[in-house]
């Protein structure tokens, strides 16, 4: 069998480089993979005081995750991303409110069920389109939604809210306490299996190809990839997702409003992912502690001019670290890598 | 219907993109194992022939068959899925995959060749499994092209310009490598070529294309033997790649 062995001398003249790793190995874990999960254990016990904010910080990373599995990894611009978190949260609260449903292990995937289902449903029609027409198509849903939350305001409360919402202790004994200890390590737990579960995603020849679609959508059909149909698959995992979000957020909480189903809410998680930086899944960690950490911050600083703080850090992520906060500090990682060699 | 005997069969296609038509009352047919080169000046629808074939034009009249498969209306992954391979001429690597990876996004429901056949056949490919796209030589390039094109099971590789950007032992390396692969494999071939040298040394049939449509269809080896003739076919410009082979 003749073969082309490739004996040229630029065979020799190319020398691996710090990306040179065997897929295997790139999809094995680091050690530096380790240190967020750290900071969140640590978090309980160095911030005690802060545990309702850090659950809030573990849904939104939940959030940002699966927003990160379609932009970062398929290329799909969204601007209604809250549409899948509300229809996790309204599912959740609603569970709990009009059909008494309140065990939470089981609501939280009845509640990611319900926004998969709609993730399904419309990223069937959505995902027909491409660019502006799809970023335009994505804010509407979630403005349906929003709307159609606000007219069924007899099951949804409306703009007074759901109220109602009963969650009983997790496995029958912990409850949902003030302080928010016990929900902190339910949040923690969810994430870590969204993360698991996310992470063996991106790293199969399936999230493979979504990069592919991603890069080049016309090399992936002429390569026999059927892209409308993954397309929709991660569409509808990214939504499940979301929603489980959702219903953490109904469930720690104990009350829904519309603004779940907000624009503020789908463009906040897309500013807290490009932070962060996108097809990274760790940037979602990233920008959202960095995110709500500077906002809550900037709150108590000045409750009035607040979003200007946010702005500028923002303004400057873009200039100087346009692959996110944590493209820049990879950026920085290969500059010092090639300086010393 | 097609003939029980060809691989790929286009009936009077007339193709283009959107209301331009390009392609006129194309009529052609592929046997078998069967390797054709497609030559021509530049912009007289060579490319634009096989992207017909692949379904990424429009096409305004005409009939394409895969074996006795109408594909006419059939997207450009159904088409792969039944028997198409493209090797575009940009090669069109993806640049954030690895070698490996870059392999193993294709679909392939009906394996045949692995990708342990495709570093057995490159096997520079596998010294080079865990660097980026972005990281490869434009022959390496080139032979991933070709392997991710025969990952997904083809009977009939449609080949564009493979020869461009390469130097000469890496050409007679892929050519050499591409008839094997069309022994072994039953696979049907159509190259399109500017370089005469590459296309008539490759194929024993020649197409010449001239104003979308098929000017002459016939033996490499006239062409070979006639440079006046392959001069007034296609210019002087090709025309002279082909002194070396006399």
């Amino acid at each position: 069998m003749p073969s082309l062995v490739g004996s040229h001398t630029r065979r020799q003249q190319m020398q691996p480089t710090q990306n040179n790793q065997h897929p295997s190995r790139r999809h094995r874990w680091h050690l530096a993979e380790a240190l967020p999960w750290v900071i969140a254990v640590g978090a309980y016990f160095v911030f005690p005081d802060y545990l309702a904010f850090g659950t809030q910080i573990l849904i939104t990373i939940i959030f940002a995750i699966s927003l990160d599995l379609i932009l970062g990894y398929a290329g799909i611009v969204t601007l209604g991303h809250a549409a899948y978190f509300g229809t996790g949260a309204y599912a959740a609260g609603m569970l709990s409110a009009h059909l008494g449903w309140n065990e939470p292990i089981s609501g939280l995937v009845l509640a990611g069920t319900a926004a998969a289902v709609m993730g399904w449903i419309s990223g069937l029609v959505l995902l027909r389109y491409r660019g502006l027409a799809l970023i335009m198509l994505t804010l509407a849903t979630a403005i349906l939604l929003y709307e159609l939350a606000n007219t069924f305001e007899d099951i949804t409360g409306g703009f007074d809210g759901l109220l109602g919402i009963h969650i009983s202790p997790l496995l029958g004994k912990f409850d949902n306490d003030l302080w928010g200890h016990n929900y902190y390590w339910y949040t923690l737990t969810v994430l870590v299996i969204v993360f698991l579960a996310a992470r063996r995603v991106v790293f199969s020849p399936f999230g493979r190809s979504l990069i592919g679609i991603r890069d080049n959508v016309q090399r992936m059909h002429a390569i026999g990839t059927p892209v409308y149909r993954r397309l929709v698959t991660i569409y509808t995992i990214s939504a499940g997702l979301a929603g489980i979000a959702g219903g953490l957020f109904a469930q720690s909480n104990a009350f829904v409003t519309l603004d779940v189903l907000g624009f503020a809410r789908s463009g906040t998680i897309l500013v807290i992912l490009i932070l962060g930086g996108t097809g990274r899944l760790y940037g979602a960690f990233v920008g959202a502690v960095v995110y709500m950490v500077v906002e809550d911050e900037l709150t108590k600083l000045s409750p009035e001019f607040w979003e200007f703080g946010v702005g500028l850090v923002l303004v400057l992520v873009v200039l100087f670290a346009r692959r996110g906060l944590l493209g820049f500090i990879t950026d920085m990682n290969e500059l010092m890598h090639k300086a010393r060699s | 219907m097609s003939s029980q005997a060809d691989q790929l069969r286009l009936n009077n296609v007339y193709a283009g993109y959107d209301a331009t038509v390009i392609l006129k009352d194309v009529t052609l047919r592929i046997g078998h194992g069967e390797a054709v080169s497609i030559i021509g000046r530049n912009g007289v629808g060579k490319s634009t022939l096989l992207k017909t074939i692949l379904g990424q034009t429009t096409l305004h009249d005409g009939a394409i068959y895969i074996g006795n498969t109408d594909i006419t209306a059939c997207a450009t992954y159904r088409r792969v899925w039944h028997g198409l391979g493209y090797i575009p001429q940009e090669r069109e690597i993806f640049p954030s995959l690895s070698v490996q990876e870059n392999l193993t996004v294709v679909s392939n429901y009906r394996q045949r060749i692995s990708v342990s056949r495709i570093y057995e056949l490159f096997p520079l490919l596998y010294e080079r499994r865990s660097h980026m796209g972005n990281q490869l030589s434009g022959g390496e390039q080139q032979m991933l092209a070709i392997g991710r094109a025969l990952l997904g099971n083809p009977s009939v590789l449609l080949m564009d310009e493979p020869s461009e950007g390469l130097a000469p032992v890496i050409v007679d390396e892929l050519q050499s490598t591409m008839r094997t692969l069309r022994e072994q494999e039953s696979l049907a071939i159509i190259l399109v070529e500017q370089n005469s040298r590459v296309a008539l040394d490759f194929a024993e049939r020649c197409i010449v294309m001239n104003r979308g449509q098929i000017v002459r269809d016939g033996p490499s080896v006239e062409l070979r033997s006639n440079v006046e003739l392959l001069d007034r076919l296609v210019g002087i410009d090709i025309a002279s790649d082909t002194q070396g082979l006399e």
